[in-house]
């Protein structure tokens, strides 16, 4: 029989399976950052425990860091980011701090230093690990407590997940972006559609994206519940992959690409659920309610939930308008925002921000509004000033940031005043996600420019069809 | 972690889908670095309002909820982010079980490595047991992990299903890493054999 781009990657890396025991996973690779580490390293110190592979293990500051130049002066953030530093010290883990050039999100700089691979278990506690997919890896995000089993052991107790095949057929049309795949998906099949599942993403619409498009559709998996997402790898992949540092070179490259060939699924692979989504007639996504599966498309209006089929999507659906301070039927296209950020670990990478300076390029922020670029890490912010990018924002009046997580989950000091609204490009439109009392609204890059420069949010393909010269 | 079994107690209704772990705890409680205490700001938003005070209208400030330690929850309970920090939080609170139509991945692990008893049951099920909660004095149900059976105000024992491994270790209070590490001949084996010639 057949397997499936999942199955040859987790057969891979079976240290142990007994009878009615969890199978015992190695894991290649294990990212980590400051929040969800130090209670792990605490209880490796507690249980006179070492971490077991040292350099299969990478960190970096993201979660809490400032955007902006200057000491951290939040007492805790400041505890924190040191207790890393510390512990990367005691148990010898390379450490990509914070002015290092190399620091940046955990699930840029993974791929971005070419360590994210082919056919890698990836771990990390960070839900958005299954960004790490995008290159045909199994990455997923842990808790604490299996960030310290990993680093004791370099395993994991996991049972075999189901799989999902969700194609993506049709011609993305132009103006419209991974991000609104992802999140007319997420609509479709529900923020729980994918629990319980390692999803494979593929069809014609996927095999046409670049890695960073990827990237942005496996780090969505979790919004739908799905813990991994993956890719097949194939020459985007490689040819992404090739000369960064640390990705095989010479004779180890031609064998490594060899192999990664070879985990693309076999055509009679089998998949425990099989999904097919038309791409075709996609129009941009807005999130207008608290999960990011409560999403229309920006020609829409907000929806009345009364006339939703379920009783618990009926209550949720109302909650969420209350909160997000809309009502029924008021079209997308007449929200005001207030805010608007460019980044997080879904939308911050090279390609994201030279999306979203083409619609900003020679226009400028609407005077009601603040808007922020934090690029994904320091090395994505340098490329971005090597090409002008910065100056092209900075010109309009968006601020140019230094490189975190920052206001997708405002950790550090980005966040949003009670009411505020924001056009985001991040992940999550959960309550207080980016500050307590802020409307999150999700949208794509040339989505979150386009609504920094009109004050509201407006369709993107008309403003792109405008900047054509006749 | 500690072993546990049986519980009984006060039980907690939450009727909402998809509570993700930002509401569970909020992440301006996250930059603690200890493991303890994160009970004070359970559902720290939606229990307080911007002056501290507890809301009335939120469901867990009911006074016929006080003191539960099983709570009834929505669908895709515990959806989002990977933070530990929430079933910390919800057992520090004094929460020992969930029940719920389905859980978030992540957070199913990390209750299991907490030491929180998650019940999964038919969302029928679960709704008709949100319905036999006296909200006006409160109610208690049981729960038996070694037996898998819930038993419900009314009298009726409802049977659940659980994994096995982690049923072994909660009723244990056994160590994940402990268990693993009684492996680590194969672990080794596995290395050598990856390893490049």
């Amino acid at each position: 029989m057949g397997r499936s781009l999942f199955d040859k990657v987790w057969d891979r890396h079976v240290v142990r399976d007994a009878p009615g025991e969890p199978t015992l996973l190695y894991i290649d690779l294990h990212l980590v950052h400051e929040v969800t580490s130090p209670q792990a390293f605490e209880g490796l110190r507690l249980a006179g425990r070492n971490v077991r592979r040292p350099e299969l293990t990478i960190a970096t500051m993201d979660h809490n860091v400032p955007t902006l130049p200057g000491p951290v002066t939040d007492e805790m953030a400041k505890a924190q980011l040191d207790a890393l530093r510390a512990n990367c010290e005691e148990f010898g883990i390379e450490l990509h701090a914070t002015g290092s050039g190399s620091e940046g999100i955990v699930h840029v700089i993974g791929p971005e230093l070419g360590i994210t691979q082919p056919g890698k278990t990836i771990v990390c506690g960070d839900s958005h690990t299954s960004t790490h997919g995008a290159f045909g890896a199994l990455a997923f995000g842990i808790g604490t407590s299996e960030v310290e089993h990993v680093l004791a052991t370099q395993t994991l107790n996991q049972r075999r997940p189901k799989t999902m095949l969700l194609e993506f057929v049709g011609d993305l049309p132009p103006g419209l972006t991974a991000k609104d795949m992802i999140l007319g998906a997420i609509g479709q099949l529900g923020v729980a559609g994918g629990v319980g599942y390692v999803v494979e993403y593929a069809g014609d619409a996927i095999l046409a994206l670049s890695m960073e498009q990827r990237m942005t559709i496996c780090n969505m998996s979790i919004e739908w519940g799905a813990r991994a997402g993956m890719i097949a790898p194939d020459e985007t992949t490689f040819a992404y992959l090739e000369g960064r540092p640390h990705a095989p070179a010479g004779v180890e490259w031609e064998s490594a690409v060899e192999d990664w060939r070879s985990l693309a699924s076999d055509p009679d692979a089998t998949y425990d659920t099989h999904v097919i989504v038309d791409v075709t007639e996609l129009v941009p996504q807005v999130t207008w309610g608290t999960n990011p599966g409560m999403v229309v498309p920006v020609t829409g209006t907000v929806p009345d939930p009364a006339t939703f089929p379920d009783a618990d999507d009926q209550v949720a659906g109302a909650r969420a308008l209350a909160y997000m301070g809309l009502r029924p039927g008021q079209p997308i296209e007449e929200i005001r925002i207030d805010r608007v950020f460019i980044g997080s670990c879904t939308n911050s990478r090279i390609e994201d921000l030279r999306a979203a300076a083409e619609i900003v390029r020679g226009r400028t922020v609407d005077p009601a509004v603040t808007a922020l670029v934090v690029p994904g890490s320091a090395q994505v912010r340098k490329q971005a000033q090597a090409e002008g990018l910065d100056q092209i924002f900075l010109a309009a009046g968006f601020e140019w940031r230094l490189a975190g997580c920052s206001m997708c989950l405002g950790m550090n000091p980005d966040v949003l005043a009670p009411g505020e609204r924001c056009a985001s490009t991040s992940n999550r439109n959960f309550e207080g996600r980016q500050g307590r009392g802020g409307r999150t609204h999700l949208v794509s890059p040339q989505m979150a420019a386009a609504a920094a420069l009109h004050g509201h949010f407006v369709d993107v393909r008309l403003l792109a069809a405008e900047a054509v010269p006749a | 972690m500690k072993a546990i079994s049986h519980v009984e107690g006060r039980v907690a209704v939450l009727d909402r889908p998809d509570v993700d772990t930002d509401q569970i705890i909020p992440k301006q409680f996250l930059k603690r670095i200890e493991r303890t205490g994160y009970g004070q700001y359970a559902f720290f938003d939606w229990r307080f309002d911007d002056e501290g005070n507890e809301r009335p209208g939120f469901e867990l400030n009911q006074p016929q909820f006080a003191g539960a330690r099983i709570l009834i929850a929505g669908r895709n309970f515990g959806c989002g982010s990977s933070r530990e920090h929430a079933a910390w939080a919800l057992q520090d609170y004094g929460l020992d079980v969930i029940i719920a139509p389905s859980f978030g991945d992540i957070f199913r692990s990390n209750a299991a490595q907490t030491g929180i008893v998650l019940v999964e049951l038919p969302e029928e099920q679960v709704k008709e047991l949100m319905e036999s909660v006296d909200l006006d004095r409160g109610s208690e149900l049981v729960v038996d992990l070694e037996a898998l059976t819930l038993t419900t105000p009314a009298g009726k024992v409802l049977p659940f299903e659980f994994d096995q491994s982690t049923r072994y270790r909660l009723l244990n209070g056994l160590d994940d890493i402990g268990i693993t590490l009684q492996h680590a001949d194969e672990i080794e084996a596995y290395e050598a054999a990856r390893a490049p010639a």
